[in-house]
């Protein structure tokens, strides 16, 4: 639900006192009011929802410039925990089966799919856009789930393969997921344009650290919850809200980050691909889309384009008949 | 302090175990809460850079595996004499630990570089052996070329209060130890409660440690905090009374710079700022040098470095 005040450590303080005496300060009409239960947006690192650990928060407004609520702003050590957490969930992810990954990927269409009123809500809220153009980037963003969960057991087929060689060997290529892959989400699509980006990275067998749109993050955040509800492993995706002209630089030079999608990184996309190109991580550098906004993202399919840059591709030369 | 009242050459169990036995207790409570407190102090910047430089200094990169090779031993040699061969800025480790038989190996692969070799010996990591092959196991060792000698107490003796034979063991092997350097490895992880290990700290140093020892590293928990700064009080009081330094090595559960600057902030507080130094602080471990490494690196260059980067061992 999009909120209307701050939600920092001293309001929750004060509310929760205010509960404390709720039972005798009775108001007038005999009915103690019910206290607003306000959610703190925070972090998703590693499968739990940590604070920023320099304790930072950022107000979030509307389309029209109302307060929404305070997002946490992550600091460059938030960033070295969500790569940590993004290695270490990579061996458990990369190795499951393709068939599993599209089960997991599926099951996070369906948690969403049962909280779309809650999305489309936060969409109207945060976008301005229409009930019924909300409704149909909440489908939209479902669908992309689906999309992807389907792609899990066929980008092998596809992008791999056995080999024609003029020499007796059998030589076969696989396509591998590169590793950690460090994603700055959309600015001006924070939940199609999110999913979107997210999906392919993971449907893939990658972990990832994701940057969420800094001014408008909030559904990043409910996104995340619906990750974690949906047996996808803690830390494979770790979402941080706050400003890429902070955070960013660390994860682009960062040595354990093998790959980069620039997707929302704007004018800083250079800066970064120059310092990734220190550590030879990979860049997906993408040209920005026609028109902006979410609908730039509507396309029902959207192709390998953004599965095939965070892949490495195996070749093995067996010889025949041993 | 009861402690002075002791007199090395009256050594009967009688008067090791009046002598252990009339130690001040530990206080659990207060040891943890003040190994928990120094654990919070903020090291950072130019101060942090010299910490990880010192932890270096200190580490004695260790390989005590059945599976252990020759060429393992080579390549942990080359790593301890260059941590990191992009950077020759940084410091040498403080020794190489091995087994007895990989000395000589490891002799031979740090010649001129002036590192030390540290050999466990006495049966490690059980110390379940005869006497006489525990000697010959330290002998051995030192013929070989080891300047320093990682031995095991008897912990069943110790337990059952046989100090004595724990007493006459250290001496024993320091005496077969010659010119090199004893270490006394109390296993605290077997030794139950903070009391024992003061009072076997106390009756390894009384015997001729040169360093006191926390673990083997085969025995979990291993080099917890508060038992660490058990063993720097017990150093610490035997300076006072006598004007020797014994060296402490907590040893087995360190692995990131975090927890090595932690234990040099407690060396600081507790024995004092003499004992910073790899003559009288080692750290034994082997996957800390790789993380010491790291944090260095993001120091220098500002940017995170990875674990790709680094050598395995």
């Amino acid at each position: 639900m999009a909120e209307r005040r701050s939600t920092g450590k001293a309001g929750r303080g004060a509310a929760e006192a205010a509960e404390g005496r709720g039972g005798s300060a009775a108001p007038a009409s005999g009915v103690p009011a019910r206290l607003a239960v306000r959610k703190t947006y925070k972090l998703y690192v590693g499968g739990a929802f940590p604070r920023s650990e320099s304790g930072r928060s950022y107000p979030v407004t509307s389309s029209s410039g109302e307060h929404l609520a305070n997002a946490s702003l992550a600091s460059r050590k938030d960033a070295r925990d969500a790569v940590t957490a993004a290695r270490k969930a990579f061996g458990g992810w990369s190795s499951r089966t393709a068939y599993n990954r599209g089960q997991v990927l599926y099951r996070v269409a369906e948690v969403l799919e049962g909280r779309r009123e809650q999305f489309a809500a936060q969409a109207a809220a945060a976008q301005g856009l229409s009930r019924a153009d909300a409704d149909r980037v909440v489908s939209a963003a479902v669908d992309r789930w689906v999309y992807y969960a389907g792609w899990t057991d066929k980008f092998a087929q596809v992008l791999g393969g056995a080999n024609p060689v003029a020499g007796p060997f059998y030589n076969h290529s696989a396509p591998e997921p590169t590793g950690v892959v460090a994603v700055f989400a959309p600015q001006d699509a924070p939940l199609l344009g999110l999913t979107s980006v997210i999906a392919p990275v993971v449907a893939t067998g990658n972990t990832a650290v994701v940057v969420a749109s800094e001014t408008a993050p909030l559904a990043a955040v409910d996104l995340a919850e619906v990750l974690a509800t949906s047996d996808l492993p803690g830390g494979v995706v770790n979402l941080l809200t706050g400003r890429v002209g902070e955070i960013g630089p660390h994860l682009a030079s960062h040595a354990d980050v093998n790959a980069l999608d620039l997707a929302g990184s704007g004018e800083l996309a250079v800066e970064f691909e120059r310092a990734a190109a220190t550590t030879l991580t990979r860049v997906l550098r993408p040209r920005p889309a026609p028109g902006g906004g979410e609908d730039a993202w509507l396309d029902p399919d959207p192709g390998t384009s953004r599965m095939t840059p965070f892949l490495e591709t195996k070749t093995v030369w067996h010889p025949v008949g041993v | 302090m009861p402690h002075t009242a002791f007199a090395p050459e009256a050594t009967t169990n009688r008067a090791l175990r009046a002598f252990l036995h009339g130690l001040p207790g530990v206080d659990e409570v207060g040891a943890r809460s003040r190994a928990q407190d120094l654990a919070t102090r903020s090291i950072k910047t130019t101060a942090k850079a010299r910490a990880v430089d010192l932890a270096i200094s200190m580490v004695d990169l260790t390989t005590l595996e059945g599976a252990d090779t020759v060429g393992k031993v080579r390549a942990l040699c080359a790593k301890a004499a260059n941590p990191d061969p992009s950077d020759r800025t940084v410091p040498r480790v403080g020794a190489v630990c091995v087994y007895p038989d990989m000395v000589a190996t490891a002799v031979a692969a740090l010649g001129g570089t002036g590192i030390g070799v540290a050999s466990v010996a006495t049966a490690f990591p059980s110390g379940r052996a005869p006497m006489e092959v525990k000697l010959a196991d330290t002998r051995r060792a030192v013929a070989d070329g080891a300047s320093e000698i990682d031995m095991v107490i008897d912990r069943g003796a110790f337990l059952s209060g046989d100090y004595l034979k724990v007493f006459e063991e250290i001496a024993a092997v320091k005496e077969a130890c010659g010119a090199a350097h004893l270490k006394v490895i109390l296993e605290t992880g077997e030794l139950v409660t903070y009391d024992n290990v003061r009072r076997a700290s106390h009756l390894a140093i009384r015997a001729g440690a040169d360093f006191v020892k926390t673990s083997t590293g085969k025995v979990s928990p291993a080099a917890t905090p508060p038992v660490t700064l058990v063993m720097l009080e017990a150093v610490r009081d035997h300076h006072a009374d006598t004007g020797r330094r014994v060296g402490v090595k907590p040893a087995g559960g360190i692995r990131t710079t975090k927890d090595a600057v932690r234990n040099l902030v407690m060396v600081n507080e507790v024995a004092g700022p003499d004992w910073l130094t790899p003559d009288l602080f080692r750290i034994g471990a082997s996957s800390l040098l790789n993380d010491l490494l790291m944090q260095r690196t993001r120091l220098t260059t500002g940017t995170y470095p990875g674990p790709d980067y680094y050598t395995l061992d």
